[in-house]
């Protein structure tokens, strides 16, 4: 039980010391690496909130992870082009403007995708969350004031208070710290009287509603909650690779987080980290060898489904991986 | 014999599933408190009424009124406000839940604030208190960390029961509570239930005929979907209809 305390430090440690590993060797790409990791695992925790906790099989959080980059990108691209969205708002590279507004758009997407989508369980409720995303990933396709399926390049990061984003040891450490934020505030929420809500739910909804509470208000909350999270991390995500494109909405890309937070562990918010952390670094490394790399990464899946029940957190946590 | 004190009237009540009459022209009426038993075989269609009157199964006619509302088309949450809890023939828990975060959900849900996102549920001395209590009381003292899925059967059947009073109900549904059990843990769970009597109105469906005649004031025999007699147990005894129709080989 003692190992989980154990492995989230010497994991913070790990993270908190790796820039200063990569100053001394003067690997730059691998500062860049890990921002990236550190941005899918904030996304990957999102969907374990869903996932792990809610029971809520979401094949659609790429829609709000995609919708949180192009609000980023969208003001950006009006900043840059010093023209107005919709003749009306002027764009915006202020970080403090953009990304508490591509949190709120992605979560008030999220809310609105609940209300279609939460009345259905089971293999309905992944169609349709599939199809609301693919839906967005048509829509901003056919944008072509913002490039189709080519996206929006961006000349710069946004102005941060007190950082420059375009320094990557600043980036670095501030996607580190909104990670920690966000994963300790699900902590917070997954053990708070709504967690538990949703936990039951997961595990026995009929035995709930007996109890007289009806879940459906409390899913929704949560999967705004969760989208909000996502929305964080695509605005983050288009602040590091300058860039935004329609892929970031596919659903490939839904399936993409799925992965992260089943290999690293369903239901224990750390376990995505390390998912996300491990895939990105296998695809790197396999990319290396081959550009089928999917083709390694089937069986590896297929093995931690059938022999880690927690995925790679459980194995190294074991029993007390579950959180809360 | 509407006996407008009632704190449950049952009116009517008919639920067909295709040719099969579950619920034939149910009437039943319960005083505050009371423990009114519901017997009869298998299939007389027991779950079926109780599944009606906790608002899971839709009746295809009749009425259902308790504590003055008429409830027939009410969904379930609202009925559980209005305090109406049941327990089941099959165990339901939260499985992963420990019996103490069991307990503690069913006071939560009386209690309400569930949004509450912040603070740990946890240590919420409003929830563990109140939840600690009726773990005691049902004979769970010590048993608080050990997950649902973990406690042996009888346990989790008192564990089930401590959920439904958790909910502070003023009509209890009692499914088979004693299903499987042994007879030590049966024994405990009557002189229990005898305990709570007079404090709660209970409709107890229980197969077993001594946790029956021992606790209940009132009996309705159900045989195919139809009540076929009420009564005090001494009557039911005594009953012809009752002893043919369905004790008759049992030795009663």
């Amino acid at each position: 039980m003692a190992r989980k305390p154990l492995i989230i430090f010497l994991g913070l440690a790990i993270l908190l010391l790796l820039p200063i590993y990569a100053a001394a060797t003067n690997d730059l790409y691998l500062l860049s690496l890990s921002s990236r990791m550190l941005i899918y695992a904030l996304a990957a925790v999102s969907l374990d909130l869903l996932i792990g906790y809610g029971g809520m099989i979401s094949l659609g959080h790429a829609a709000f992870f995609g919708l949180g980059a192009y609000v980023g990108g969208i003001l950006a691209f009006h900043y840059q082009e010093f023209s107005l969205f919709f003749g009306l708002l002027p764009g915006s590279n202020q970080a403090l403007i953009v990304w508490p507004l591509a949190v709120l758009i992605s979560a008030l997407a999220a809310a609105v995708f609940g209300l279609i989508s939460l009345r259905t369980s089971g293999a309905y409720f992944i169609m349709i969350t599939l199809a609301l995303a693919q839906m967005l990933f048509f829509l901003f396709t056919s944008f072509s004031t913002y490039g189709g399926e080519d996206g929006i390049s961006l000349w710069q990061r946004n102005d941060f208070p007190y950082l420059d984003l375009d320094n990557r040891y600043h980036f670095y450490y501030l996607c580190l710290g909104l990670l920690v934020g966000f994963v300790g505030l699900c902590q917070r929420l997954v053990n708070s009287r709504l967690g538990m809500v949703i936990r039951a739910s997961k595990q026995n909804e009929r035995r709930l509603r007996a109890l007289g509470i009806n879940p459906l208000p409390y899913r929704l909350v949560w999967l705004t909650i969760a989208g909000a999270g996502a929305g964080l991390a695509g605005v983050l995500l288009m602040n590091h690779s300058h860039y935004v494109s329609p892929a970031l909405l596919h659903w490939t890309q839904s399936g993409e987080l799925m992965v992260m937070v089943i290999l690293g562990g369903l239901g224990t918010l750390y376990g995505p980290i390390l998912g996300a952390m491990s895939l990105l670094l296998l695809e790197e490394w396999l990319n290396q060898y081959t550009e089928h790399w999917q083709l390694v990464l089937g069986p590896l899946l297929l093995l931690v489904v059938l022999f880690a029940r927690r995925g790679l957190y459980g194995l190294l946590a074991g029993r007390g991986a579950r959180d809360g | 014999m509407a006996e407008p004190a009632a704190l449950l009237h049952v009116e009517g009540l008919s639920k067909h599933f295709g040719a099969v009459t579950a619920t034939d022209n149910l009437n039943l009426h319960i005083a505050p408190g009371e423990l009114h038993a519901l017997i009869g075989p298998n299939g007389a269609g027991k779950t079926t009424a109780v599944a009606q009157i906790a608002g899971e199964l839709r009746p295809d006619s009749g009425q259902i009124v308790f504590a003055g509302h008429t409830i027939t088309d009410w969904p379930i949450q609202r009925r559980v406000k209005l305090g109406l809890a049941r327990s089941y023939q099959i165990t339901s828990l939260f499985p992963q839940f420990t019996a103490l975060d069991n307990v503690a959900l069913a006071v939560q849900a009386h209690q309400g604030h569930s949004l509450r996102a912040w603070r740990n549920a946890h240590r919420d001395p409003r929830l563990r208190e109140p939840a600690r209590l009726w773990l005691e009381k049902l004979g769970l003292a010590g048993r608080d960390e050990i997950p649902a899925a973990e406690l042996a059967h009888g346990e989790q059947r008192q564990l089930e029961l401590a959920m439904a009073l958790a909910t502070n109900p003023r009509l209890l549904l009692l499914d088979e509570p004693m299903a499987g059990m042994g007879s030590e843990d049966s024994q405990r769970l009557i002189s229990l239930l005898r305990s709570l009597k007079g404090d709660y109105t209970i409709l107890l469906v229980e197969h077993d005929m001594d946790a029956v005649f021992a606790l209940a004031d009132r009996i309705t025999v159900l045989v195919y979907g139809q009540a076929i007699a009420c009564d005090t147990p001494q009557a039911i005894r005594a009953n012809e209809q009752v002893r043919t129709a369905y004790l008759g080989e049992q030795d009663v």
